[in-house]
């Protein structure tokens, strides 16, 4: 494939970004919309001829087609940084399955995003928001940095992106600036991913200090074979070194390699917003509400599950890692939904929700193993990715219509809202469904392949993960109830009846709510698997439907559906079961509803730990010593230059004087000194 | 004899026809035509440059009897030294332009000519008396210059106090070349270094401090500095500007070639500890009084005096490292201090304001000239990511590679004093962009020629640190040598 596509894919929305940030205010509010969303238009189609290529034409850089084996295929690699012949940081454009179907995920919904915001960035008379040119400035940053992040070829070039993509979460989180929460919300999410990337950092440094490499196709190419983990030719001599050497430098208990792996996926964890990391993203909601969709609903939270499998065949060689991907996710799987359960504002309970979906993912990686159902978890941890973005995306756009309309974020003040606006009523229940894994909608099928491949791996986490599916139909269906029916709309005297919102809006919501009912037929057991194999001989519409274990597809239904009948019955109309249920449960209620005070013990930690018994001793030292040496160093200058002033007199025959004395001087005293 | 030595000299020659058709066209065109001489003069200059890139280099040749060397070095050194002309050229031909210029702009350019050709052959000799003869035709011609304004007092006197100290020290500079050759029998630099062998005679260490001495004299090295001050504020700007880089570059390259060719032997016993010295001196020195300065030119003097300094720790390095470290610190600090003496000029020749309280505010009436200003200050300072920041990290670099406990001292002081040049540069970007008081200059339109010398100056102090381009050539220069560093690597390299 020519470098050509690929490089206008990456080019074209930092361009965007460059000339919206430079000369953005010269343009017109509409002008900078159309132009932004035009430019991710062609970046979306772009990247659909990339993905349609790498996919479908057979071409021999592609795939193994005696093998039916899909091949990493690096489009150009460019020597960026050249320090010594060992280390050279390279960026370039890596295409395999997993970096295929990001670009097709992160460019729609992108695309989706600069659209919709053409509508929801003005109000109710047409009136742009302030800054609306640097919105889409940032939001063509944000595309930038998630494309340059998931095709990079090697891990440095993911980790500048990696912090880029955060720093532009910040700038669009802190997008309302002279709003407090807004800041705190932005800066919090900045110091706690920034936190956990430091943990990527050492992880990096680690792997690569061992493995003498940077580059993913040196460390991505392994083989099984009659159960036994082969290293093949093509991976790095350190890798090989590290798993056939018997003397793996070991580290408190655990090999390097463990160490290497768990610190990078510390580094997931905190933009994945695992537990206990999670805590930035429910304040990110102070943002826009496309940008909650665009970046932490679909894109760049999942880039934590992107990097667990980019880094998949390495996290094989050592399973321990993988069960720590595991527990952390399950259990923060179980701790969002529990939450979600009890939020008032809608975006918190979609926010929680991501971060159990997400951990749906993590944990669907954890429990790969190559022996039970060909490695089934990989494949389905990357198809719950791209279905989960899509309705995800779709639900946070109705949030943000609905949030559009009425002003407010808490359902309170929504309520019976079916009858004002039905588009939006349609597809946040299409996205509701698919979320809860009803069939035929996307969420069904790859939440099945989940609870398919943690079963082979372990039962009582089967039963765990079940049970958070049977909790997500139940608050998804929560919330819709309480948006859309329980009583009736108050409208306001004064104020016109809330209503559906212009086709900017309205048109994303359809197109996703369309992908969110059949994106669950994509054959993605031929187009993503953990090591390129494809598993089905030929694939049709219903292959999906066909490969289903219906033992496990009926039961996960089962629990939907009872999720979903108790959510009817407790919330369609007005009545007392909540209310008794919080009674019946008040010590649960209320940890649920602060989040287990999670947020507290972080105040405590930062506060009274860290700012009191670190902080302030090393403000003192900094003001007195370091001040004061610096002071003394200016104030004995300062005398100095005062006292030596006389040397400049003016007149000549002085400066005669002295160039001889000195002349003189300098030779008999170093002749003196040698002798 | 063999007419083919000429072609080693042909960047000398160009540079005589340049000369002398800057002269004839002065003396022989109508009066009308002489409106032109500036442009005529720049834009000769400039095909100079230009064909001395290209065709300059006739690689490592050595003629006359071995009194005149060439190789690619000196070429390079030469070739930066014409970029720094060719920028004093483009900056000064408003100034030579002026009403009370009318009768003497061919001078200008023709004396300024003339000690480029001294400096040429400061570079280029091999041989004392030809060293001599570049040190006088680029040191006496200057005086004329520094009078220029000659309705202005201060131009006189300081073209006396000039001409009265280069004489007493090419006096001095003499007398030590006497000691030399009373010693030796010779005046070829290979062989002084043959005849000194290893013994330390103390003549030949007080000849060493008066050859020194005289050298020291242009670069300005303290104790030998004292008249730069007041030669700096008197001169006309441009002279000023002229004076402070291209002389200080030539100087301190031909300082490296006699120290390594002629005493390099005595390195580490005599002329190490000597330059020791005066490094330290001259950095803190020439930081101590910038402080103090109210008046901008002879600020930047007291700077220049502090960065030739600098400068110095190339040589005291004495290896192929130090000497390519040398090169770049001196083709940026042509860059910055033209940048400063650049808007220095532009505003004198405006409002005739020299002094440090007239720049308060400029941010506000000129952002364009107080940007390239606080440029400038950023890269005297030293700051990243422009390039005196990495002309200082190269030249430290080299430095500490000589490896000796006393170079990590000398490199720790001149770091110090980095701290402190910090805080006069600084002060100069405050009185732009912090100082509340009315700002003292109007707005105005600089000349094209200005603004088109300080666009070259700007864009040159970004590029030189971030584009490794013009490193690497220089350093390419260097490269084929065998590891380790040594002395004979440096030889090699200066050919």
């Amino acid at each position: 494939m020519q470098p050509v596509i690929p490089i206008i894919i990456l080019a074209l929305p930092l361009a965007m970004f460059l000339f919206l940030g430079l000369c953005g205010h010269k343009l017109s509010h509409r002008m900078a919309g159309i132009l932004g969303t035009a430019g991710m238009g062609v970046t979306m189609t772009l990247a659909y001829i990339t993905a349609f290529t790498y996919f479908f034409s057979g071409s021999p850089e592609f795939i193994d087609a005696d093998a039916h084996t899909r091949l990493q295929a690096v489009i150009f690699n460019y020597d960026w940084l050249a320090f010594t012949p060992q280390l050279v940081i390279r960026l370039g454009f890596l295409l395999d399955p997993i970096s295929a179907l990001l670009l097709v995920v992160i460019t729609t919904i992108s695309f989706m995003v600069h659209l919709y915001s053409n509508g929801y960035m003005r109000d109710h008379h047409g009136v742009w928001e302030k800054g609306f040119q640097r919105f889409y400035a940032f939001l063509s940053l944000f595309s930038f940095s998630m494309l340059g992040l998931v095709v990079a070829t090697n891990i440095f070039q993911m980790y500048i992106f990696w912090e880029l993509v955060g720093a532009s979460s910040y700038l669009l989180i802190g997008f309302y600036y002279t709003k407090p929460s807004a800041v705190s919300a932005s800066k919090k999410a900045f110091i706690v991913t920034r936190f956990a990337d430091l943990g990527f950092l050492l992880g990096i440094l680690v792997l690569s200090f061992y493995t003498g490499t940077f580059n993913f196709t040196d460390f991505t190419s392994t083989e099984v074979a009659d159960g036994v983990y082969q290293i093949s030719e093509t991976t790095s001599a350190g890798i090989r070194d590290l798993i056939a050497n018997s003397t793996v430098p070991m580290f408190m208990g655990a090999s390097v390699l463990t160490w290497a792996l768990v610190l990078i996926f510390i580094g997931g964890m905190g933009k994945s917003a695992m537990l206990p990391l999670h805590i930035w993203l429910p304040d990110a909601m102070e943002g826009p509400t496309p940008v909650s969709a665009l970046i932490h609903a679909a894109t760049m939270v999942v880039a934590g599950v992107y990097l667990v499998a980019r880094l998949f065949p390495l996290y094989l060689m050592e399973p321990a890692a993988l069960d720590i991907v595991v527990v952390v996710g399950a259990l923060t799987a179980l701790y969002a939904a529990m939450v979600a359960c009890t939020q008032l504002d809608i975006k918190r309970v979609l926010a929680f929700s991501t971060i159990s979906q997400i951990a749906f993912m993590m944990v669907s990686l954890g429990v790969t193993r190559p022996e039970f159902h060909h490695g089934v978890g990989y494949m389905a941890g990357m198809f719950h990715l791209f279905t989960h973005a899509m309705f995800k995306a779709l639900l946070f756009l109705c949030a943000g219509a609905l949030i559009h309309a009425i002003g407010s974020n808490n359902y309170t003040d929504m309520h019976g809202l079916r009858k004002y606006m039905p588009i939006t009523h349609i597809t946040f229940l299409i996205g509701c469904l698919a979320i809860a894994g009803i069939i035929p909608f996307a969420g069904f099928f790859s939440k099945d392949e989940i609870l398919t491949a943690t079963m082979g791996y372990s039962t009582v986490w089967y039963i765990w993960m079940s049970l958070v599916a049977g909790l997500t139909a139940f608050y998804m269906f929560r919330l819709y109830y309480l948006i859309f029916w329980w009583k009736e709309h108050k409208v306001h005297e004064g104020h016109p009846a809330p209503h559906d919102q212009p086709w900017t809006m309205t048109l994303p919501l359809v197109i996703l709510a369309a992908i969110s009912c059949v994106a669950g037929f994509v054959p993605m057991g031929n187009l993503v698997t953990w090591n390129g194999h494809e598993m089905f001989d030929n694939v049709n519409f219903f292959t999906n439907l066909s490969a289903l274990n219906w033992q496990v597809a009926g039961m996960s239904l089962a629990i939907a559906i009872v999720g979903i009948l108790v959510a009817t019955v407790m919330y369609r109309k007005e009545n007392r079961y909540p209310q008794m249920m919080k009674q019946a449960l008040p010590r649960l209620w209320d940890w649920c509803f602060h989040r287990f005070y999670w947020d507290e013990l972080y105040q405590f930690i930062t506060h009274k730990i860290i700012f009191g018994c670190i902080s302030k001793p090393i403000a003192w030292f900094d003001r007195n010593v370091v001040d004061g040496t610096m002071n003394a160093m200016a104030f004995v200058t300062q005398r100095l230059s005062f006292a030596i002033r006389g040397l400049q007199s003016g007149n000549v025959q002085f400066y005669v004087w002295m160039y001889l004395i000195g002349a003189l001087l300098l030779g008999l005293i170093t002749a003196i000194c040698l002798i | 004899m063999d007419y083919s030595q000429f072609l080693a000299m042909r960047q000398e020659i160009a540079l005589l026809v340049v000369f002398l058709l800057v002269f004839l066209y002065d003396t022989f065109m109508p009066k009308k035509a002489l409106a032109a001489t500036a442009s005529f003069s720049t834009v000769l200059f400039g095909l100079f440059t230009v064909a001395s890139f290209l065709w300059g280099n006739p690689g490592e040749v050595s003629a006359f009897a071995g009194m005149y060397q060439t190789s690619a070095t000196c070429v390079a050194i030469k070739n930066i030294l014409n970029v720094g002309v060719l920028i004093v050229l483009i900056q000064s031909c408003r100034w030579v332009n002026g009403e009370f210029m009318s009768i003497r702009r061919g001078e200008f350019y023709e004396l300024l000519l003339v000690t480029l050709f001294g400096m040429y052959l400061m570079i280029s000799a091999r041989h004392f008396l030809v060293f001599l003869i570049g040190l006088e035709s680029a040191s006496l011609p200057l005086a004329a210059m520094v009078a220029f304004d000659k309705n202005r007092y201060e131009s006189h006197e300081a073209a006396i106090k000039y001409m009265l100290t280069a004489v007493f020290s090419s006096a001095v500079f003499m007398m030590g070349l006497s000691f030399v050759y009373g010693l030796t029998g010779t005046l070829y630099f290979s062989e002084i270094a043959l005849q000194l062998g290893n013994d330390i005679d103390p003549l030949l260490v007080v000849a060493l401090a008066f050859v020194i001495s005289g050298v020291g004299f242009k670069l300005s090295l303290v104790p030998f500095h004292l008249w730069t001050a007041d030669v700096y504020q008197g001169a006309p700007t441009s002279v000023t500007s002229y004076f402070s880089v291209i002389s200080k570059g030539a100087a301190a390259f031909a300082f490296l070639v006699i120290l390594v060719q002629a005493f390099g032997t005595f390195y580490s016993t005599v002329w190490e500890w000597m330059l020791y010295a005066l490094i330290i001196l001259t950095i803190t020195i020439g930081n101590l009084f910038a402080i103090r300065q109210t008046n901008m030119k002879r600020f930047l003097a007291f700077s220049s005096i502090s960065q030739a300094g600098y400068i110095m720790l190339g040589v005291v390095a004495c290896n192929a490292h130090g000497l390519e470290s040398m090169m770049y610190y001196i083709l940026v600090y042509i860059f910055s201090n033209l940048a400063a003496f650049g808007v220095i000029g532009a505003i004198e020749n405006q409002t005739g304001k020299v002094l440090m309280t007239d720049y308060n505010g400029l941010s506000k009436t000129n952002p364009w000239l107080a940007f390239s200003m606080m440029l400038a200050m950023f890269s005297l300072a030293g700051i990243p990511p422009f390039a005196g920041f990495f002309s200082k990290f190269f030249i430290f670099n080299a430095a500490i590679s000589q490896g000796s406990i006393a170079i990590y001292i000398l490199v720790l002081i001149a770091l110090i004093n980095t701290i402190v040049s910090l805080y006069y540069y600084l002060l100069v970007v405050k009185a732009m962009y912090i100082s509340p008081e009315e700002p003292q200059i109007a707005t105005f339109r600089s000349a094209c020629t200005e603004r088109l010398g300080l666009w070259i100056c700007v864009s040159g102090i970004i590029a030189l640190g971030i584009v490794r381009f013009f490193y690497d050539s220089i350093n390419a220069l260097g490269a084929g040598l065998n590891a380790p560093d040594t002395i004979t690597n440096l030889l090699n390299m200066i050919g």
